[in-house]
């Protein structure tokens, strides 16, 4: 172990992901004068909030009525009543303050014709409590997410803040319970960094790259997740995975649902628009899990499209090509290079594909991580978490579409703001521990020299075979017991992991190693989590629970995960209060569209 | 008589290994790719790697992770979004600049010859050392400047006709393509910004809500940063988002012409 350096740094706060939330939060934070340190396995606009396409979600009202509370309870009402209605109050709250916020940034939006930012239609997003549908969702064309993430970038290099890019975290320092900071591996120069702060805050984003279709960048790969179940923290709400009801077939890419905002529709092998059925009101702006479970039933009884009746169409050619240029040009674009369709001729053909994470680590509406002990909810001290990585709950059982972007933002700003707020730039550090690293560089030179018999592909494709088929849209019981059984046995395999690549610069083969670590402990939290939930809620739909139980399960999933692959789990209450009296709690009812 | 010398690791190796198609395999095709192991310090050799294509995707990206997940796991290259937004896997293929990820293996004729952006330093493989850059990305203050404050509560309000200037340069990926395709930039970049980083000033500059036109035109006016440019164009044959650098930069000189009269 000798011949690894140790480089030590110390920092105010350290952001561990450089994607929407970890910028927003780090220029946050060097605006604050708190010196801050943005670790990043990618330049932070290759992080994949730049392959969000519809839009960011906010009660402008620019394009017809709308009001905050509308906005909140749709949220609360996508969510399946698992959301925090207190979190999800902040949220749409402080919506239209944090777009402004980004147009004042230089986000470059779509426009009306009165100069205003252009909002579109989007899934679950209604006017007066469900009555009428909304026009919500701000967009920059069919690129909000690269427009917003670029501007994000170019507001942290104006104030200066310090990027570690292309550094790869190990794990979290952690010291009786507390967060320390954090271990990470310099990827160009193969040197080890020690980082030292009063804050970490991890923003590495969903771990899509777990099953095998998604709509995910092969980087998506959960490390946050990783490093806190590593850390003996729980994972919560792991079983909800949002399947995007539009994937291509078989490439995996995004068709964003604003393609359905802009009056695109969905149409079965006898042409038939299906939705009007499922939804009558909603049709197919109708939410997420509800579009991918009707389209995965049309499917199942045999009214699927193509040679195999394997997927579903989706139709843009009525929009015209001046609309499609204007407000669709990305996906245009995609359609034609993985679908090889003209979108103003024919049909793409698209698929549900696992796309969003609503489970992550557990924090409270600051991003401070919460765990439970023996004696109750407590917090982590030092240790946040924001955006995908986390699980606020804004989200709940089910995301909306656009409101992803709005999460990043608004609680990448709070988690910046509360660290101004509690901590006084240049508070002075206790030592760390001498041994503090010696876990993480044990496990980095253990795989780094891992001469088993299976490649890490090999183990990853079975990990995404097993994912794909058993923590799918719809599960039951048995399927999702046969799912932890070969999961097991995937997870068990990983002992017997082969490294060919033992440099340590930029070395991919070592890199995925580590992801593939990480992802594997949060697919057995997200099965084992699904296996547990006896009922149907949001994105989990159990054929042998069809319905949704308030009375045994209106509360959030926490799951640990042994570095042997076992779980156990307890339980957070859902947060039914609100955060103030400006609006009053949405009691859960059935929910339809 | 003067004496040149190329640069370290310039040169490359013929007698790199050959990994063989499966047996039976029927539709091969061959990829040779550049490696490089920065721990040997060895020069640069070429790899040639045989795949039954009928077992792989359509795009270089799908040939290039087939080869990392079932040939030979040691070859690196950066890649992410797979779907051309992100900008990662921007490499030479083929003789051009280009994303591997919507970059088919049909289009390429023969065999399919993979080097990493050109006249960079490279650090491994197919990963190009980007810090300069970045750095001169950075160089051109890319953000939104402004001395009238911001109306509260509402956002500055912009025309669709002005939005529209804006739009495509808006759109770049930083993927590098461009400015690793101009020969003006191979030999100066250490001070002609390149066709990126213009393309993000040029960005700002039409951006009817920035207030710092005369600062970003100063900071231009060089004989190098901005003057390099020679009208090669070679940067908007090479941008994968068919965006236009070098109108962009043609713009930006007329600018700088009006300013003077």
């Amino acid at each position: 172990m000798s011949d690894y350096k140790f480089i030590d740094h110390t920092y105010d706060v350290v952001v561990v992901g450089a994607g929407g939330a970890g910028l927003r939060a780090t220029f946050g934070l060097a605006e604050a004068g708190l010196t801050t340190a943005c670790i990043t396995k990618v330049f932070p606009t290759r992080s994949h909030t730049v392959a969000a396409q519809g839009g960011i979600s906010a009660a402008l009202g620019n394009m017809g009525a709308d009001d905050w509370r509308w906005h909140m309870y749709d949220t609360v009402k996508g969510s399946d009543w698992l959301g925090d209605q207190d979190a999800i109050e902040f949220m749409c709250k402080e919506a239209p303050a944090a777009v402004i916020e980004l147009e004042h940034y230089g986000v470059p939006f779509s426009r009306t014709d009165d100069g205003r930012i252009y909002q579109r239609p989007f899934g679950g997003m209604t006017t007066h409590y469900g009555k009428g549908i909304a026009q919500r969702t701000c967009a920059a064309a069919d690129r909000t997410g690269h427009a917003m993430l670029h501007t994000l970038y170019q507001q942290s290099l104006k104030h200066e803040a310090s990027f570690f890019i292309e550094y790869f975290a190990l794990d979290l320092i952690m010291e009786n319970g507390e967060c320390r900071g954090v271990i990470a591996l310099d990827m160009a120069e193969g040197t080890l960094h020690r980082f030292r702060a009063h804050q970490v805050i991890l923003a590495t984003g969903g771990y899509g790259r777990a099953w095998f279709s998604c709509t995910s960048a092969h980087t998506c790969t959960g490390d946050g997740g990783g490093m806190a179940l590593r850390a003996g923290l729980p994972l919560q709400d792991m079983e909800f995975v949002q399947f995007h009801p539009t994937g291509i077939y078989g490439a995996g890419c995004l068709i964003t649902e604003g393609s359905r905002g802009e009056g695109g529709y969905l149409t079965n092998a006898s042409g038939e628009r299906f939705m009007e059925r499922y939804a009558p009101n909603a049709k197919d702006l109708a939410s997420r899990d509800v579009v991918s479970r009707s389209m995965t039933v049309e499917i199942r009884e045999g009214r699927g499209v193509g040679k195999l009746q394997d997927h579903i169409h989706l139709h843009l050619e009525h929009l015209g090509p001046a609309v499609i240029k204007e407000r669709l040009p990305g996906i245009a674009e995609t359609a034609r290079i993985f679908a090889g369709v003209d979108v103003n001729k024919e049909p793409i053909p698209v698929l549900p594909t696992v796309h969003y994470n609503m489970g992550g680590i557990p924090c409270n509406v600051h991003g401070e991580v919460v765990t439970r002990t023996p004696d109750g909810e407590t917090l982590v001290p030092g240790l946040m978490a924001v955006g995908e990585a986390a699980c606020v709950s804004v989200h709940g059982a089910n995301r909306l579409g656009s409101n992803s972007l709005l999460d990043l933002v608004v609680f990448g700003r709070e988690a910046a703001q509360h660290c101004a707020r509690v901590l006084k730039p240049g508070t002075p550090h206790r030592a760390l521990k001498a041994d503090c690293a010696t876990a993480s560089v044990e496990r980095l030179d253990k795989l780094r020299h891992a001469k088993g018999s299976l490649r890490t592909a090999d183990i990853r494709l079975n990990m995404q075979r097993v994912m794909q088929s058993d923590a799918a849209v719809f599960r039951t019981g048995e399927t999702l017991n046969d799912g932890k059984r070969k999961l097991g046995e995937v997870f068990a395999s990983f002992a017997d992991v082969q490294v060919s690549d033992r440099s340590l610069i930029w070395n991919t083969d070592l890199i995925e190693t580590l992801e593939l670590d990480n992802l594997l402990g949060q697919a057995v939290a997200t099965l084992h989590s699904a296996e547990n939930r006896k009922e149907s809620r949001g994105a989990q739909a159990r054929e042998d629970f069809p319905n949704r139980d308030d009375k045994n399960w209106m509360k959030h999933t926490l799951c640990w995960v042994s570095p042997q692959g076992s779980t156990h789990f307890d339980y957070r209450p859902v947060h039914l209060n609100t955060l103030t009296d400006e609006v009053e709690s949405i009691p859960p009812k059935a929910r339809t569209y | 008589m003067a004496e040149f010398r190329l640069p370290a690791n310039s040169k490359i190796r013929k007698d790199g290994n050959v990994f063989k198609a499966p047996a039976g395999a029927k539709n091969v095709r061959v990829f040779k790719i550049y490696r490089f192991d920065p721990d040997s310090g060895e020069n640069p050799r070429l790899d040639t790697y045989e795949l039954d294509m009928d077992a792989c995707g359509p795009m270089v990206l799908d040939a290039l992770i087939k080869i990392k997940n079932e040939v030979d796991s040691t070859l690196s290259f950066r890649r992410s979004c797979r779907e051309g937004i992100c900008g990662s896997c921007a490499m030479n293929i083929d003789g051009k600049n280009g994303l591997a990820c919507i970059s088919a293996c049909a289009d390429v004729k023969s065999d399919v010859k993979i080097y990493p952006l050109p006249h960079m330093p490279v650090i491994k493989d197919l990963v190009p050392d980007l810090t300069n850059f970045y750095a001169q990305y950075a160089s051109v203050k890319p953000w939104l400047q402004t001395r009238t404050p911001a109306p509260p509560d509402a956002e500055r309000l912009q025309t669709k006709e002005d939005q529209e200037k804006v739009d495509r340069p808006s759109a770049c990926i930083l993927c590098a393509c461009c400015s690793t395709s101009c020969p003006s930039y191979w030999w100066n970049s250490d001070r002609y910004l390149g066709p990126a980083a213009l393309l993000a000033a040029y960005r700002w500059i039409v951006d009817s809500r920035d207030e710092a036109v005369g600062e970003r035109l100063d900071n231009l006016e060089d004989p190098f940063r901005l003057y390099r440019c020679h009208t090669i164009m070679n940067c908007t044959e090479a941008c994968p988002k068919d965006l236009n650098p070098a109108k962009a930069i043609a713009e930006i000189k007329q600018l700088m012409a009006h300013r003077r009269n």
